[in-house]
């Protein structure tokens, strides 16, 4: 290609990193669902706010998954232990502060989530992916039949009935009031996510996600940044379980298991991992396609959404996000490239001809 | 003391034996050239070196230090560089972002997090793109750039840490003649800064920039020494001239 001609690739390039499609969804999503209280009937609110909680959930897989490599079946471990601790909390204690109840479920998150990264991520060989995958949905379903089987945990029944969370003298009940709390939740936990991928962690991430094995070769600790990522996602799943347990007034032993871990895998997959919007969408898609599906096609609803599940997974395998989103904007940029070329292509010496592909 | 000494290297690969006690000493500033015919055991031996693989017998020993069993993570915050015989680089990052990947590589995690050094590598990773001709393709996803300019990119990530000993296997494989000298010119200015060892085919290529040579057969030391030394075996003529 003569430097006169054609734009270079560098040029190309660049200009092609400026169509960004992720920030106008997230922009649009944020809209949406500012305003959606002031327009939705009360019990859709509810429905809605259910969503929000499991997006931050389906967020805290594709941190993990989408971003760190770890096939992860025990996001609802995370969750449902946390669920199960700010239940007992209120149940046995009395204790329904949200300046309580959140930060707890958040500390069980993490430290449940570090005890098991730190058996399956830190042994002196690094794990296998199906090792992972393996230990954590041996986890998930340890916890499962834990629950079901511990009275004090309420046996196959849960704890029902758990008490409205409270802020001071005010009750956070479910509406509006709960929406926006898992509504502001969800948006600062995404920030928090968002800044973490886009730094120069998230530039690790990427690497390790990209060739494990290499970057090793850096003098990256892999397996430490992984356990961190494992670590940080079980948090958030953690405060996902909180939130759950407060807003549905109950817990059971399906909300750590093997089944909903796998639903938030499904959620995730159906919107698009590595994108962290993409998650969110996932969970939205699903959600709200089911409940129409529910309605509409009460026999064979769920045959309906496997089957849509599968078509989406075999020939969208970068989820619904992949429909608008190009894999260059998905991995992203994390430096500064220079938007004018440098000396050495601009004198465009014979060096430099012979080096251009 | 020499940089680095490996003693009585072994490796098997089930009934295969890839190294048979091979001894290598390289010292500080020496460029040493590993040659040998295809399965001779250049590449297994600088894995071992790098930690890719460990060595079933024998020590490794880096400035002073017992590395034979070590993880490569910390070799390489120890100084030591592996650019590997397949071109390894990050296909989906852009060529600016695999070169940030490699420099920012020891940074502490609270700078990586917080990007504290995002700004001020900046110039460091423009300046080394430079260096290897590259700057111009900053932008571009190293998928988009040519094998050539791939290996160049690969050999200045390894370099970015700025280590002691930089190990190179097969650099200029798949590259055109002209490709190929100019590899050798990017080569001979980091001589000044640290070791070399080089795994390569192309023996003119080797002559020209290293001060040793070691010579592998069937994973044994055949000869080791200066290159007239090495170029005037008997020994190693006879390989070349029979089975090369």
């Amino acid at each position: 290609m003569s430097e006169g001609s054609a734009p270079s690739p560098a040029y190309r390039s660049v200009r092609q990193s400026r169509r960004q499609v992720i920030p106008i969804v997230e922009l649009a999503l944020l809209t949406i669902f500012s305003v959606l209280p002031l327009v939705l009937a009360d019990y859709l609110t509810i429905f809605i706010t259910r969503v929000l909680i499991l997006a931050l959930l389906a967020l805290s897989f594709d941190l993990v998954w989408g971003y760190a490599g770890i096939l992860s079946f025990g996001q609802a471990l995370f969750f449902g232990s946390a669920g199960y601790g700010t239940a007992l909390l209120a149940r046995d204690l009395g204790i329904t502060s949200i300046f309580i109840v959140l930060p707890a479920s958040l500390v069980i998150g993490l430290f449940v989530s570090l005890a098991l990264g730190g058996f399956l991520l830190l042994g002196r060989h690094p794990p296998t992916t199906i090792f992972v995958a393996l230990g954590t949905l041996t986890g998930s379903y340890a916890a499962d039949r834990l629950a079901r089987g511990w009275y004090y945990l309420g046996g196959q029944n849960g704890i029902p009935a758990i008490p409205t969370m409270t802020a001071g003298s005010y009750a956070v009940v479910e509406g509006p009031v709960f929406y926006y709390l898992a509504f502001a939740t969800l948006v600062l936990v995404y920030l928090l996510c968002r800044f973490l991928v886009r730094s120069q962690f998230g530039l690790a991430l990427a690497g390790m996600r990209e060739q494990e094995a290499r970057i090793a070769f850096f003098g990256y600790r892999v397996q430490q940044l992984k356990a961190i990522v494992f670590s940080l996602a079980g948090a958030i799943a953690g405060l996902a379980g909180g939130l759950y347990a407060f807003h549905e007034g109950f817990v059971g032993p399906t909300m750590p298991g093997v089944v909903f871990s796998t639903q938030i895998v499904l959620y995730s997959l159906f919107g698009g991992v590595g994108t962290l919007i993409g998650a969110v969408i996932g969970v939205i898609a699903v959600e709200i396609v089911s409940f129409w599906l529910a309605d509409n096609y009460q026999q064979v609803w769920p045959i309906i959404l496997g089957l849509l599940l599968l078509l989406i997974i075999l020939f969208r395998p970068s989820g619904l996000i992949g429909l608008v989103v190009s894999e260059r904007e998905r991995v992203g940029t994390f430096g500064h490239p220079p938007r004018t070329l440098p000396r050495i292509a601009q004198e465009g010496g014979e060096e430099d001809q012979h080096a251009a592909p | 003391m020499p940089l680095l000494e490996a003693r009585g290297i072994k490796k098997a690969f089930a009934r295969l034996t890839a190294l048979n006690g091979v001894d290598l000493t390289v010292a500080e500033n020496e460029f040493h050239g590993l040659i040998g015919p295809n399965g001779s055991g250049k590449s297994t031996l600088m894995k071992c070196v790098a930690g890719a693989e460990i060595p079933t017998e024998g020590t490794i020993r880096f400035a002073g230090r017992d590395i034979t069993a070590v993880p490569p993570a910390e070799r390489a915050r120890a100084g030591l560089s592996l650019k590997f015989q397949i071109t390894s680089v990050l296909p989906a990052l852009t060529v600016y972002d695999n070169m940030l990947l490699a420099l920012q590589a020891q940074n502490r995690l609270s700078n990586l997090i917080f990007s504290r050094t995002r700004g001020p590598l900046h110039e460091r990773v423009l300046h080394t793109l430079d260096q290897f001709r590259l700057a111009d393709r900053a932008s571009d996803t190293a998928a988009e750039i040519s094998h050539g300019q791939q290996q160049w990119l690969e050999i200045a990530m390894a370099l970015a840490p700025e280590p002691r000993l930089l190990l190179l296997d097969e650099p200029t494989g798949g590259m055109s003649l002209q490709e190929r000298r100019l590899t050798g010119e990017l080569l001979i200015p980091i001589k000044r800064r640290c070791s070399l060892v080089i795994v390569e085919h192309d023996l003119d290529f080797i002559r020209d920039i290293c001060d040793v040579l070691t010579v592998l057969d069937q994973g044994s030391v055949l000869e080791s020494g200066t290159v007239a030394h090495v170029q005037n075996s008997h020994k190693v003529q006879e390989v070349y001239l029979t089975r090369v």
